[in-house]
Order: C-alpha cells, then sequence, then structure tokens
C-alpha cells in the first residue's frame, strides 16, 4: 500500500481527486543521438494525494523536476514508473475519449506565457479551439461560455479583447487569456506551472490574487508550481518542497512556514528577506555548492552535499525515507529518526 | 566623516524617436550617489530604468531624440565629456555595468576567462597575462573557482554565468557599479549569495552600486537609498529605511503594500490600472489615475519637492504649502 501515511490535517471523509504513487520520470541522455549516457532523473520517487478543492504549491529550484511533474501529471509525458490515479481512474490506462475527458478535467497554464499563446490566432478563436476539440460546436453556446470565462478572468468587456491578437495584449493579459484557456472546459483541477514568473512584479500579485478567487469560487484544485515562496502563504493550503526530484517536506502552508523541518526548507526559507532595511546590515546564511546532477544524483540523501547538519555515516549512505516529525508534516531526513 | 558625493545627476533626459511620436523614457531625473552607497532603482516594467543606466554610462541607441541633463562624476561634468574621453577615462575605468540579461549574452565560443579579461585590455590597455592575473583575482572575489577561467559559458550554471558578468564589471575596479536587474532570473539561494557578493565587494573594495530591479524584497539586501520611477520620473528619493518603512508617496505607498511578504499574514493588495504611455504622457500628475488621493492641484503636473535634507517626493501633498491634502 501507499508508503505515505495519512495526515491528520486532511481526514479520510473522501477519497482524494488525485492520488499520485511513487512516481517516476526519468529521460534517457543520448550523446550524438545514439549512444545512451544514462537517464535523468526528473522525478524519482514522489507520493502524495490532493484533496477536491485543495490549493497546493510546489516550490523548489530550478531544475528540481517541478515542470516534468507537472507535465507528467498532465498526461504529456508518460511515467517511467508509478501510478496516477484521478477521480478513480489510472492514468495509464486511459485512452481515446477516456483520455479527452481527462484532458478536459485538468486546465494546464503553462509555465512560458508568451510562448503559450499562438500569435496567429485572436482571443476569440484561442477560447473557441478547446471547445470545439471537445465536442461543443454550437456557436451561441461556445460564445457564451467564452464570454463567461472572460468576465471571470476580468478581461471585460469582452468586445474590447476578443477580437485582439496575443502580441496587442499586455504580459498580464496574456496571461489572463492562458487562465481563460484552462478554465474554459469547466476542469476540476488547474495545474499552473510558475503562473506569474515571467509577469512584471506588479502584476503578479493581481494574477495570483484571481487564480485563489476563481479557485475559490469554483472549488477547484489547483496545483501551483512556483520558485518563490513570498507568495504561497496566502495562495495555497498545503506547500511541498522539492529537492532533486523528490518531494523532501510536505505540510499546511503555516506549519510548514513557521515550523520548517527539513534542512533544506530551513535554508530556503532563511534565504528570503521580507523587506526591511536592516538586511543590508548582514550576509545571509546559504548552503555551499548547487543542487546535484540528475544524471548522477548522490547516494544517500540528496541534499548530504550541502547539508550542514549531515551526519557521516547515515546521510551520505541510506536514502532517508518520510518521517512524520509533526502532526500532518512530513520530511524525508534523518534528523527525525 | 565628510560624505563624499560620487555621482550627482540633475534633470537627465532621454527621450526616443519612435514612429508612433517621442517617448520621453527618462524625464527629468535627478538623484546623488554618495561614495560607498547602493542606490536602489525601482520601478515597474517599461517606466525607464535601464534607459536611466544607459543614459549613464551613455550607451545609447541610435534613435535618441533629446538627451541632456547634468551628470558630475566626482569633480569631471561628464556630460560634457568628448566621446573619445568618455570612453577612455569614464566607461568601464570609472563606471561599469552589468546589463539587463547579460548572463546570456556572454560569448558562446570564448572562454570566460578571455571574456572577463577584456575590459581591462580594452580600455586600460593591459597586456593579457597580466590582465589574467586580475581577473583570477577578481573571480575569487565573486566566489568563482579559477578552475572555471578556462571554460566556456554553456558549462556554467546561471548563477555561476551571472558571477562571471559581475566580474566583468569589477575587474578593472570602478568607483560605480550600474546593474541591471542581476538576479531576477536566479533561484532565491542563488539570488541570496549573489546579494551577499555584493554586500562583501561593497564594504570591503568601498564600490559604489546602483543596483535596478522591480523585486522590493531583494533590493533591501543592499539598499542604503531607494529612487523609485514612475514614467520616466523618479517620484520619491529616500533613505532605504524610511522608504521602506515609511514611504510617503502614494505611489510608493501602494508599492510596498503590494509585496508578498513571507513572515506577515497581511495579503498584498495589488496597484490597480496601468502605467500612461510614454509617447503620451497626461499633463498633470503621471500617476493621477491610478492615485487615491488625487485632487485639484493633481492637474498641474508637481516637481520633486524637499521634503527633508534627504527625501525628495514628486506629489503635491508634500509641496511646503501643502495643508495634507484637499487645498486647491
Ligand atoms: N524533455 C526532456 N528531456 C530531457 N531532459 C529533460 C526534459 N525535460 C526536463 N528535463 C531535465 O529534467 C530536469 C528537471 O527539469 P524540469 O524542467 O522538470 O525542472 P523545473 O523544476 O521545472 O525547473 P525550472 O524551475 O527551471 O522550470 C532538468 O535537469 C531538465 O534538464
Ligand atoms: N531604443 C528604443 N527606442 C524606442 N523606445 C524605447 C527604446 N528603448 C526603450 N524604449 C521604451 O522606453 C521605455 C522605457 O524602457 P526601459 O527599457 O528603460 O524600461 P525598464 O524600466 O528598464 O523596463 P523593464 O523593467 O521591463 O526592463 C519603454 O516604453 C520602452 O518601450
Ligand atoms: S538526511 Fe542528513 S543530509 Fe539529508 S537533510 Fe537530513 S540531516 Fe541533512
Ligand atoms: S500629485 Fe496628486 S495625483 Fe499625483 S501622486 Fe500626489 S496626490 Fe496623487
Ligand atoms: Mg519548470
Ligand atoms: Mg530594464
Amino acid at each position: 500500500m501507499s508508503a505515505m501515511p495519512d495526515t491528520a490535517a486532511a481526514p479520510a471523509q473522501s477519497t482524494p481527486l488525485l492520488s499520485v504513487r511513487d512516481l517516476h520520470t526519468w529521460f534517457e541522455l543520448r550523446q550524438w543521438g545514439f549512444l545512451r549516457v544514462g537517464s535523468v532523473r526528473a522525478v524519482d520517487g514522489v507520493s502524495f494525494d490532493l484533496a477536491r478543492g485543495e490549493s497546493v504549491a510546489f516550490v523548489g529550484e530550478s531544475g528540481c523536476g517541478k515542470s516534468s511533474l507537472a507535465r507528467t501529471l498532465l498526461g504529456l509525458y508518460r511515467p517511467t514508473s508509478g501510478d496516477v490515479v484521478f477521480d478513480g481512474h489510472h492514468l495509464s490506462e486511459l485512452a481515446g475519449k477516456d483520455m479527452q475527458w481527462y484532458r478536459a478535467s485538468v486546465g494546464y497554464v503553462q509555465q512560458d506565457p508568451y510562448g503559450a499563446l499562438p500569435p496567429f490566432m485572436d482571443v476569440r478563436r484561442i477560447l473557441a479551439e478547446p471547445l470545439r476539440i471537445h465536442g461543443v460546436t454550437d456557436r451561441q453556446e461556445q460564445e457564451r461560455r467564452i464570454r463567461q470565462v472572460l468576465d471571470e478572468v476580468r478581461l471585460g468587456p469582452a468586445e474590447a479583447v476578443l477580437e485582439k491578437f496575443p502580441h496587442m495584449l499586455s504580459g498580464g493579459q496574456q496571461q489572463r487569456v492562458v487562465i481563460a484557456r484552462a478554465l474554459v472546459l469547466e476542469p476540476s483541477m488547474i495545474i499552473a506551472d510558475e503562473p506569474v514568473s515571467m509577469l512584471d512584479a506588479s502584476v503578479r500579485v493581481e494574477i495570483l490574487n484571481l487564480l485563489r478567487r476563481i479557485q475559490t469560487e469554483r472549488e477547484l484544485t489547483l496545483a501551483f508550481i512556483t520558485h518563490d515562496l513570498s507568495t504561497v502563504r496566502h495562495y495555497a493550503d498545503r506547500i511541498f518542497v522539492m529537492y532533486a526530484g523528490r518531494v523532501v517536506e510536505q505540510a499546511p502552508v503555516s506549519e510548514l512556514l513557521d515550523h520548517p523541518q527539513h534542512p533544506y526548507t530551513q535554508a530556503l526559507l532563511a534565504a528570503i528577506a521580507d523587506v526591511d532595511a536592516a538586511n543590508a546590515q548582514h550576509q545571509r546564511e546559504v548552503p555551499l555548492g548547487e543542487p546535484p546532477s540528475l544524471l548522477h544524483p548522490p547516494p544517500g540523501c540528496r541534499f548530504h552535499p550541502r547539508c550542514p547538519q549531515a551526519m557521516a555515516g547515515t546521510c551520505d549512505v541510506d536514502d532517508p525515507p518520510v518521517f512524520e516529525p509533526r502532526p500532518g508534516h512530513q520530511s524525508a531526513c534523518w534528523l527525525h529518526r | 566623516m565628510v560624505e563624499k558625493t560620487l555621482l550627482s545627476v540633475e534633470n537627465l533626459q532621454l527621450h526616443y524617436q519612435t514612429r508612433r511620436g517621442i517617448a520621453r523614457a527618462v524625464d527629468g531625473v535627478s538623484f546623488d550617489i554618495r561614495a560607498n552607497e547602493a542606490l536602489v532603482v525601482l520601478g515597474e516594467s517599461g517606466c525607464g530604468k535601464s534607459s536611466l543606466a544607459k543614459a549613464l554610462l551613455r550607451v545609447l541607441p541610435r534613435n535618441v531624440h533629446r538627451f541632456s541633463g547634468r551628470i558630475m562624476l566626482g569633480e569631471t561634468d561628464i556630460m560634457n565629456l568628448g566621446q573619445e574621453a568618455f570612453r577612455r577615462d569614464v566607461q568601464w575605468t570609472r563606471i561599469a555595468m552589468v546589463m539587463q540579461a547579460a548572463m546570456n549574452a556572454l560569448n558562446p565560443v570564448v572562454r570566460v576567462g578571455e571574456q572577463v579579461a577584456e575590459p581591462l585590455r580594452v580600455h586600460l590597455g593591459w597586456s593579457r597575462q597580466r590582465s589574467l592575473e586580475r581577473v583570477a583575482k577578481t573571480f575569487e572575489l565573486v566566489g568563482v573557482s579559477t578552475d572555471f577561467l578556462q571554460r566556456y559559458p554553456f558549462e556554467l550554471s546561471g548563477g555561476m554565468r551571472q558571477r562571471v558578468v559581475l566580474a566583468m564589471a569589477l575587474v578593472t575596479e570602478p568607483e560605480l557599479v550600474i546593474l541591471d536587474e542581476p538576479t531576477s532570473a536566479l533561484d532565491v539561494l542563488t539570488q541570496a549569495s549573489i546579494m551577499n557578493v555584493l554586500k562583501r565587494i561593497k564594504q570591503e573594495q568601498g564600490t559604489s552600486f546602483m543596483l535596478i530591479t522591480h523585486d522590493v524584497a531583494t533590493s533591501s539586501e543592499i539598499a542604503d537609498r531607494v529612487a523609485l520611477m514612475y514614467a520616466g520620473q523618479v517620484v520619491e528619493v529616500a533613505d532605504a529605511g524610511d522608504f521602506f518603512h515609511q514611504p510617503a508617496h502614494p505611489y510608493s505607498q501602494m508599492l510596498m503594500a503590494s509585496v508578498p511578504r513571507l513572515r506577515q499574514e497581511d495579503e498584498p493588495a495589488h496597484i490597480p490600472g496601468q502605467p500612461p504611455d510614454l509617447i503620451d504622457v497626461p499633463e498633470g500628475c503621471r500617476f493621477a489615475d491610478r492615485c487615491p488621493s488625487r485632487f485639484q492641484r493633481c492637474d498641474r503636473e508637481p516637481e520633486p519637492f524637499r521634503v527633508s535634507a534627504r527625501r525628495h517626493v514628486r506629489c503635491w501633498l508634500h509641496a511646503p504649502d501643502a495643508t495634507g491634502g484637499g487645498d486647491s
């Protein structure tokens, strides 16, 4: 059965909407196009459950596997091993019509808004396309749903934007169109990969507030990927911290921010400044080095070469399992043994 | 101790000629940077931050419509220096810059050690040997192992490449280093370690910095002073503590309320509306149509009023004769 104990914070009232077990997504790395060099272990043993209507954030540094996890959950990458169960259906067994249903049920806001929208389509066509593909062919019905979703992402009045092409819109407006497109099929879950990292700081808060509001109103499950921990407190219920292809810590948001358990999470939080003129007066503590290669990850705990608390003979040899040092709070670190 | 002014900018203007009209990217900007001081320039995308930096270093595009004002570097009026003298005596030797996205602009086929040596060889005419020795020293300063001298940019992580471009700006030991968004594409840990490097250099070498960013939290890692730009103008310039903790201009106040904070419960509030088009700026206060405190007087353009020895605010609420709003 599951390697992950049930959390106290999420009582077993209902089955989770999404259930992920020991998921691995490895990429074959070849030289000159054919010589096998090895595998990039982008997602390397990830397990979690998401409840209906829950908003979770995945945080971690560049290259730790966040987008690979997202794309595997969306069915865009085939997992090397492991299981994804959505609303009782095994992703690996979905085909044809069922796969279409899955694609309509899980909306995707991809990482780069500027590359996300086809430049030759106007907003009306961008939003009509998914409807058409999923069998909503009636023009009036299409128009009704497009206007409704534009209103929801606050891009109204519709007349002012329907005929515009992406390059005529600001970055924030483009991102609203991307979000509208993810919503137009009325999904039960949204996966948003760094939905604001390419936007100006002043627009970020606006888009995050928008996503949060829609998530609450529609009771959506929202998995939101970010490398910016300073925004998560207001936009997620639970946080997953990823490092080198794994989830190393997870807990409800204030529990994790106020009582971080894993040394990597502690280092991340210590590196983030809240605005204060006193920050300029002292050096910030930052662990040495950089995240490991996913081609040859270090043995034992993947954080051990950088961890200030690493224990020789343990951390560099044995992979730490998931412990629950506090109720509802999980951390994969030998310190909790 | 007498604090010496290193750079003094007065009424700087940089306008571009475009097909649609004249874009007033820098439009009457004044500020000072003292020796060993870090000035942070904040502002939304497109407000003219990079244009300001380029104006100071005279890295100008072809379509300049107007470039005027007064720039004093120490005792030298650098605005009136000829092109040759400016290149020889100012660019890179006294003021250096890390351009926005410079880490992606490194030459892919030249070893990074050679690239960092270039300002020494081109601007100071040093020999290859002597230059490479200085580069090795600078690499140590920014935390890059000298093993990397021989590497190509693609062999380096983003964080290492950012340190390399930083080394390129520091290698001539300039008095002022301008950094345009040096950490915005980087992870938090990398960002924090780059900010650590900057703090250490400021302390050990006495360098002055002008750091451009739209990330308020990161800016507080080094700021002694803050200048906030809006639509081509500086709307407030103040000591960092005053700016962060008691912002005076309505835009500064809204900006500070929009900053997400890891350790606070208050939800960040976004600033509604959009900045004006720089080609068609409004006649009165440029912030007026987003400003909750707007009153009659705002139909005319405010000047930067001096509210204390160290603070200027471009807002009628801070005019010497203002009664706290509501007057006419
Ligand atoms: N299609 C692919 N083929 C081969 N390797 C890949 C592929 N996609 C990702 N990788 C590799 O997998 C690792 C994880 O990448 P991924 O994009 O998932 O990270 P990320 O956490 O989303 O990073 P970022 O914050 O930069 O977006 C990286 O080493 C990346 O180079
Ligand atoms: N060479 C140019 N010709 C015409 N307009 C230009 C030119 N360079 C910049 N601009 C315009 O001048 C304004 C200011 O640009 P600038 O790059 O200085 O802004 P910025 O504050 O650095 O923005 P960002 O935060 O996005 O880097 C913008 O409206 C921009 O489109
Ligand atoms: S398992 Fe060991 S090396 Fe890994 S985070 Fe915990 S203490 Fe550090
Ligand atoms: S001058 Fe008037 S409109 Fe402009 S910021 Fe001040 S109060 Fe607001
Ligand atoms: Mg990614
Ligand atoms: Mg810029």
